[in-house]
């Protein structure tokens, strides 16, 4: 049997224990409940020129920010460190399967039940707003856009979980760990950010180091790429007005994402080929 | 390659040694195991047993001395092919079927998952294969933890513990299953705590203590290397016990009777002294060294030997 073959036995797997957990209905839900609620609540000021998925996708963009990859880790962090605890690793280890295709397996088995929210979620939510007030194409343009880039958000996500399951040696570090860079990735980070526009003043900072720092934040490149998709045709303010000012392409953004998803899941790798199960 | 026993080791261990901080949990661990062998690993809690199976697995890696599993390193491509494994501990995920794991485990081995199912007829749990592991007994569990350790006619056995927990039926099941495995040519390494566990059932028993390996062959010859006193118990007639201990010695119990002991070379002589007080005897009771007492010089030898 191939490695991929094997990979693809490992991701059924994950996918499956995903699955039973109820991890996949209840991120599905909870997205779904997210997306109706942001989408109709968005449709009070339907006299904009703006249709109102496009209005979604603006409100989407900004809160998927914070739930994608809290739902991403929150499905990662057990998925090495538990199985050590447990010991079903050491017996995964004993057999023929490389550590890399365990690792890629394990994240493309986690991807899936993110795609599946994602798209379930978006699906219904667009579905019912094109029931209630006709069709956006336009619109539906940017909420395919968002629920792509979502997915590649929740992937880099994941493979950041993953890597942290690696190093801990034990699943509640690991969950720690992971609340801890959630914190810092969505909220911390930006706020420092804010106070060092505010105490810089128009300075070197703002002009010429600030938008590489903002869209090296997987987060944040997120945000803007979408945002910045929608061509002013939605109200944005505070961080998000930068996407209209980078001085370079929003595609930038998406290369920054691809980078993390590299960068985190080679350090997966690297740390999963020295594991002692 | 290098000199050694007459025929081709599945496995070889070399000097090995393994320290953790400042504790030496083995120390210069040599022996080897034949295609078709079946070897107990004894020793108490701690004694190094679960680390020794870690090496073998490329799990750890020694700080001394050398293995060779199939010829090749432990945790190499082909000595994985060829070995199997069931940790001392093993959940598997409490979500899936044991079905499901075999596919799994069959899948991850490269082997068609349809040879490998009816291992759960072999372990008898084709009436629960459709059932959730998180359901099933302990018992069960390490049915089909073996069960796993089948797929695809390993070389190698690596069974940590593998019959605690199982009630004596089922262990003489999983002994016959081992018995079969072995007569098609397949080398068990199994750990254990307990001598009387394993006796009659493999061919050879390796004795660990505090990381060192302190006896290695069969348990016959082992018994009879220890050379270890055999119990005589007589009980006197009425009366009598105080004649019977002054003459012979030993140490009284419970009024009437008398304990002696003496080496295996001289308890024919003993007994046929004893015969000839046939009027103050009403019974003679001889006892073996057990099992246990077997196990527990040879520990105790190791022990002794590190405070000197
Ligand atoms: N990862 C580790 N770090 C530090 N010490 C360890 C580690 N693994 C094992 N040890 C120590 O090495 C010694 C041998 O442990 P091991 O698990 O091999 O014993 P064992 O013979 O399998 O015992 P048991 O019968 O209880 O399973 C013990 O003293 C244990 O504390
Ligand atoms: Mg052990």
């Amino acid at each position: 049997m191939s490695p991929f073959t094997k990979l693809l036995a490992v991701a059924s797997i994950e996918f499956r224990v995903a699955l039973r957990n109820r991890w996949l209905i209840l991120a599905t839900g909870v997205m779904t409940l997210f997306s109706l609620a942001l989408t109709f609540s968005g449709a009070g000021g339907l006299e904009l020129k703006a249709g109102i998925l496009t209005l979604a996708a603006a409100s989407l963009a900004t809160l998927s920010v914070y739930l994608i990859p809290l739902i991403a880790l929150l499905i990662s962090y057990d998925s090495i460190a538990g199985e050590v605890e447990r010991g079903t690793m050491a017996l995964v280890l004993a057999t023929p399967i490389s550590r890399g295709a365990l690792l890629a397996g394990k994240a493309l088995g986690l991807i899936a039940v993110l795609a599946i929210a994602i798209a379930a979620s978006l699906t219904i939510s667009s579905a019912a707003a094109i029931f209630a007030y006709g069709m956006d194409m336009s619109g539906l343009a940017a909420i395919v856009r968002l629920g792509l880039t979502g997915l590649l958000l929740g992937a880099v996500f994941v493979a950041i979980g993953m890597m942290i399951s690696v190093a801990s040696p034990r699943a509640g570090q690991a969950a720690a760990v992971a609340i801890g860079v959630w914190l810092v990735a969505t909220v911390l980070y930006d706020l420092a950010l804010l106070a060092g526009i505010l105490a810089d003043k128009e300075g070197v900072f703002t002009k010429a180091l600030f938008p590489y720092f903002v869209t090296a934040n997987p987060g944040d490149a997120f945000r803007i790429f979408n945002l910045a998709g929608l061509e002013n045709a939605a109200p944005v303010s505070g961080l998000d007005g930068i996407a209209n000012t980078l001085p370079f392409s929003a595609t930038y953004a998406l290369v920054g994402l691809f980078a993390w998803l590299v960068a985190a899941l080679a350090a997966g790798y690297f740390q999963i080929r020295r594991l002692t199960p | 390659m290098t000199a050694g026993t007459a025929q081709n080791p599945i496995l070889k261990i070399d000097g090995v040694g393994v320290t953790f901080a400042d504790l030496k949990a083995l120390q210069d661990v040599s022996f080897n195991v034949e295609p078709g062998e079946k070897l107990a690993l004894l020793g108490h809690n701690g004694a190094g047993k679960s680390t020794l199976f870690k090496c073998v697995l490329g799990f750890l890696k020694p700080a001394a001395g050398r293995i060779t599993v199939a010829g090749d390193a432990p945790g190499s491509d082909h000595a994985r092919r060829s070995v199997s494994y069931l940790p001392e501990q093993v959940a598997f995920p409490r979500m899936l079927t044991g079905i499901e794991i075999i596919t799994y485990f069959a899948k991850l081995k490269s082997v068609d998952p349809r040879e490998a199912l009816p291992l759960l007829d072999l372990v008898g749990l084709s009436q629960a294969g459709r059932r959730r592991v998180g359901d099933y007994s302990k018992g069960m569990r390490q049915r089909l933890g073996l069960a796993q350790a089948l797929i695809g006619k390993p070389d190698l056995l690596l069974l940590d513990e593998p019959t605690s927990g199982l009630d004596p039926v089922s262990r003489r099941e999983f002994y016959e299953i081992i018995d079969r495995v072995a007569q098609e040519g397949a080398a068990v390494l199994l750990s254990s705590h307990a001598l009387t566990e394993v006796e009659g059932h493999v061919d050879r028993i390796a004795i660990l203590s505090k990381g060192r390996l302190v006896a290695d062959g069969n348990i016959k010859a082992l018994a009879e290397a220890a050379r270890l006193p055999i119990t005589i118990r007589i009980k006197a007639r009425e009366g009598q016990a105080d004649a019977l201990s002054d003459r012979f010695g030993g140490t009284r119990i419970n009024g009437r009777s008398v304990e002696l002991s003496c080496e295996p070379g001289a308890k024919i002589d003993l007994v046929s002294r004893l015969t000839q007080r046939r009027e103050e005897i009403d019974d003679i009771d001889i006892a073996l060294p057990s099992l246990d007492d077997i196990y527990r010089f040879y520990s105790n030898r190791a022990e002794k030997g590190d405070a000197a």
